[in-house]
């Protein structure tokens, strides 16, 4: 367990320094997110045993901590609460450009998503 | 000391300490939860609204500062990168299917990035908002550490950005699946697909607390969108000539 925590950490704290050196726009936890995939494709793929203590612990520790992923957006949630006075008289015009446009977005994406695979004869697991 | 003046030391100590924040943020959440499950799963009830209004109520009649709150519920805050790194894990699990649907997803994602952006684009012009404010909301579906990069480059207003693409992000974890219902969209790798594209780490989070592969696919198009309409925003900036 101990050992997955580390992987994660060092693998965005990697991700962070590539995102800072580099000057990306790409945020480094999402940097973080693509090197550890790669890192688990290539162990899958040439690594001895499939099932190492160390894989059993990264699943134990992202099912916990995804499992409760909702719970970290709320701090910030909290910010643009207090903070939402910005946006004084126009606060309802832009609420409803974001309501109708991520509603809209959301159903657009989906449809087509869905469309894609149907035509592709793939299946969903 | 009277009873009072106790009571009082006891709450400003309270107020120094971050024990006192995480503990108001977790406990808000799971009543939300609770709420949420009571209402057998009633989107407007989810335990992210519903904790982020107890939390804020609470701030709003103590008269606290948001800065204050975050000093001690940033210990949670902080827990995001790590889970947006394990988002790899479940990704990896289901990594056959992902290539299984690859031309799909890469389609989609390009459609459904233009899309957002575009209807956006098209909304802000009819609400007749001024141009910072149209600009920053652009990038609203992305990711917003991605967002407010995107908003800085073409002339935006990047900490207007963060605050849109939370409310992005709750708004589309909240109704999107009225509009999938709707829509009759039944797999779940294309439902979470539609709800990560369009609201980010909240509508991702939202997706995989209900269903794995729903999540999966909502991680991996945020993550494409948000590459994705990096690119394509200064890009339709132009064409549209905003």
């Amino acid at each position: 367990m101990l050992a997955s925590i580390f992987v994660i950490f060092l693998f965005q704290l990697v991700g962070e320094m590539l995102q800072k050196y580099f000057e990306l726009t790409i945020p480094g936890p999402v940097i973080g997110l693509v090197l550890l995939l790669v890192a688990l494709l290539l162990h899958g793929r040439y690594g001895k045993s499939s099932r190492g203590e160390l894989e059993t612990g990264l699943n134990r520790t992202s099912d916990y901590l995804l499992g409760h992923l909702p719970l970290l957006f709320v701090p910030i949630g909290v910010g643009v609460v207090m903070h939402i006075s910005f946006l004084e008289d126009r606060l309802l015009s832009v609420l409803l450009v974001i309501f109708i446009g991520t509603v809209l977005t959301v159903g657009f994406t989906a449809f087509v998503m869905e469309k894609l695979q149907t035509r592709g004869g793939r299946h969903d697991g | 000391m009277t009873d009072e003046q106790k009571l009082y030391s006891i709450w400003v100590y309270l107020q120094a300490e971050p024990l006192f924040w995480l503990t108001l943020t977790i406990g808000a959440y799971l009543v939300g939860d609770y709420c949420y499950r009571r209402s057998n799963l009633f989107p407007l009830l989810n335990p992210v609204a519903l904790g982020i209004v107890i939390v804020s109520g609470v701030l709003l009649i103590f008269n606290i500062q948001y800065e204050r709150y975050f000093d001690g519920a940033k210990f949670i805050h902080f827990l995001l990168g790590p889970a947006t790194v394990s988002l790899a894990i479940p990704i990896y699990r289901k990594w056959d299917l992902i290539t299984a649907n690859a031309k799909p997803i890469v389609t989609a994602v390009i459609l459904g990035s233009i899309f957002a952006v575009l209807v956006t684009y098209l909304l802000a012009v009819f609400f007749s908002l001024e141009r910072e404010i149209v600009l920053s909301l652009l990038p609203k579906s992305v990711t917003a550490p991605i967002a407010m990069g995107i908003s800085e480059l073409i002339g935006g207003i990047p900490s207007l950005t963060a605050i849109i693409t939370i409310i992005t992000g709750i708004i589309g974890a909240a109704f999107g699946t009225f509009t999938l219902d709707l829509l009759r969209v039944r797999k779940m790798s294309a439902r979470g697909f539609g709800i990560g594209l369009a609201s980010h780490g909240i509508g991702t989070a939202r997706a995989m607390s209900r269903n794995e592969t729903a999540g999966v696919f909502a991680a991996v198009a945020m993550g494409l969108s948000g590459i994705v309409t990096a690119l394509i925003v200064p890009l339709m900036i132009f064409l549209l000539d905003i």
